[in-house]
């Protein structure tokens, strides 16, 4: 037992005011420095480019026989030049450029994946909430979420008749279990305290569930959502091989049922790109949404 | 004249499968308008258990908690609890950890003006104001706490229940925020029940010491007044004769004749 506390001297309680804060130097407050930027970007960009270049040598040594079977970045460059140069050319329903395909397939996977994302964020909710609806919904999920995307598409054909709303089922069936799975967790984990708090507000469902529980399991939810959207890359471009249409899936099945084997390169380089671009907008807008949220 | 709050023959017991374990067993305490109880014991006995059912976050398995003669079996805003890990809410600012309670409070009964000059004046109140656009993890520990009483008071509650409020801070800072507590609750005249461990702490702070016995089964053991005039001033105290003389009243009981033995040690 201390009695350190009464000994203490009454110490005035915080003052109203902060101290100020003292400027840096002017050369300290400089910001802009074309040197330390070259320098980040430098070392940031040449490892990479480094390494494609040697991939690239490496394929042209290995494809450049006559009796190869795959072309070579050269021959990629030569025939399918159009396509690398040329993303937004418009000659007619079926000969546009490869960003108007991967937009209309993007257009999919937004339907797709918006709708995975609120019905999955509400079951996940529900899930995480209710001891009872895990135990009903849960083993539910389990097995059907290894089922893999395209085993669905049959049956959504069937459903649909149509093939564009099956390839958005498609996305939201696959994109759904990750985001459920995890938003259950991240509500799961709500501290008791933070549930403490809204009972003693006598906070509705309704606003615990805008105000504490969407916040409070807003870094599960976006890791649910980061895997989710890849998921739905994965599965659109699979789907529209089968469905057809005018997507990016549906043309490299194209472009391999003509022999164009640049085109189908020219092809996955895009789809890459454009995964990539989509996994980092879901963990951009999550670092800018949960800011403070995981700091205790 | 009838308690303002009255704890009426409570008990409490938790079950566990075919297991039921009691914590707390005939509780009965009356507390006035205005009063400042402490709840001391040592760690276990079921104080924290005691404050849950008062604020009704917990429900007791016999008796009754009666504020103004109503029962209490749902939390709500007039008996609001500042926790001791101080539970604000990180994705929010100070000022709108409190707008959070106001709004909810207040929303029908005050303006947007009035409401905002209802958190600004709590935040004077625990001289926090200046950090009202800060994040819970951009200030201190005692600063959190501070914003914890904020939020509390904000909700202009009939009962404000203190769970170890400052268990978790550093003597000094702990000093400064219970000559916080005292300046409120001698402006305000806000009835408060304290859990605490420290006995300094209650003495310095109580109207009246409620002991608790050990547990299983715990109990009101002992209930002590403290007889010393407000304001009341730690430095002058610490050689007070009737402060010593309460502050041994309460090592005794706590050392003496309900000496705690730790099962696990």
């Amino acid at each position: 037992m201390s009695i350190q506390t009464i000994e203490d001297t009454k110490v005035k309680a915080f003052p109203a005011k902060p101290a100020e804060v003292i400027a840096f130097t002017a050369k300290a407050r400089r910001r802009f420095d074309p040197l330390a930027i070259a320098g980040k970007l430098a070392s940031a960009l040449v490892p990479p480019i480094i390494v494609i270049a040697l991939m690239l040598v490496v394929w042209q040594i290995a494809c450049s026989s006559p009796t190869s079977s795959l072309p070579p970045p050269t021959q990629v460059w030569n025939e399918a030049y159009d396509l690398i140069a040329h993303p937004f050319f418009d000659n007619g329903p079926q000969d546009i450029g490869l960003a108007w395909r991967v937009l209309i397939s993007l257009q999919r996977v937004a339907i797709g994946f918006g709708l995975a994302a609120v019905v999955g964020v509400a079951l996940g909710a529900l899930v995480g909430q209710s001891i009872w609806a895990m135990r009903g919904l849960d083993p539910v999920f389990q097995i059907l979420r290894t089922v893999p995307p395209l085993a669905w598409l049959p049956l959504s054909l069937a459903a649909f008749r149509d093939s564009s709303p099956s390839a958005i089922f498609v996305i939201f069936i696959t994109s759904i279990w990750p985001i459920i799975i995890n938003t259950a967790v991240g509500v799961r984990n709500i501290p008791e305290d933070y549930r403490n708090v809204s009972r003693i507000l006598r906070l509705n469902q309704f606003e615990f569930f805008v105000k504490i529980m969407v916040p409070a399991a807003a870094p599960y939810i976006f890791t649910g959502l980061r895997i989710g959207i890849g998921l739905s890359w994965l599965a659109i471009v699979a789907a529209e091989m089968l469905t057809g249409g005018v997507g990016i899936g549906f043309f490299i099945w194209d472009a391999w049922n003509s022999s164009r084997l640049p085109d189908i390169i020219v092809a996955l380089a895009y789809i890459g790109v454009t995964g990539f671009c989509l996994d980092r907008l879901v963990a951009a807008v999550g670092a800018f949404v949960t800011r403070g949220t995981t700091a205790k | 004249m009838t308690a303002y709050l009255k704890l009426d023959h409570i008990d409490k017991s938790f079950t566990r499968g075919a297991q039921v374990s009691e914590v707390l067993k005939d509780i009965r305490l009356t507390i006035d308008k205005g009063e400042f109880v402490s709840i001391i014991g040592h760690s276990g006995c079921g104080k924290s258990t005691l404050l849950n059912l008062i604020a009704g976050l917990t429900k007791v398995s016999a008796g009754a908690v009666l504020l103004e003669d109503k029962e209490v079996d749902s939390p709500g805003p007039e008996r609001a609890v500042v926790f001791q890990n101080h539970s604000l809410l990180p994705w929010l600012t100070v000022y709108e950890n409190i707008n959070l309670a106001v709004s909810k409070v207040f929303g029908r009964s005050k303006s947007k003006a009035e409401r905002h000059d209802w958190i600004m004046r709590n935040l004077d109140l625990v001289q926090m104001a200046h950090a009202k656009d800060k994040r819970p993890a951009e200030i201190s520990g005692g600063m959190k706490q501070r914003v914890g009483i904020a939020r509390a008071l904000a909700m202009e509650p009939k009962i404000l229940l203190l769970d170890e409020p400052f268990g978790a801070l550093d003597a000094l800072t702990r000093a400064h925020l219970q000559d916080a507590v005292m300046d409120i609750h001698s402006r305000l005249g806000s009835t408060t029940i304290m859990i605490t461990h420290d006995v300094d702490e209650a003495v310095l702070l109580s109207d009246r010491i409620v002991m608790m016995t050990n547990g299983p089964a715990a109990t009101i053991g002992e209930v002590l007044p403290v007889p010393l005039a407000r304001p009341r001033r730690r430095v002058e105290l610490s050689s007070d004769r009737t402060f010593l003389r309460c502050r041994e009243a309460v090592l005794k009981f706590l050392y003496e004749r309900h000496r705690f033995v730790e099962a696990a040690e």
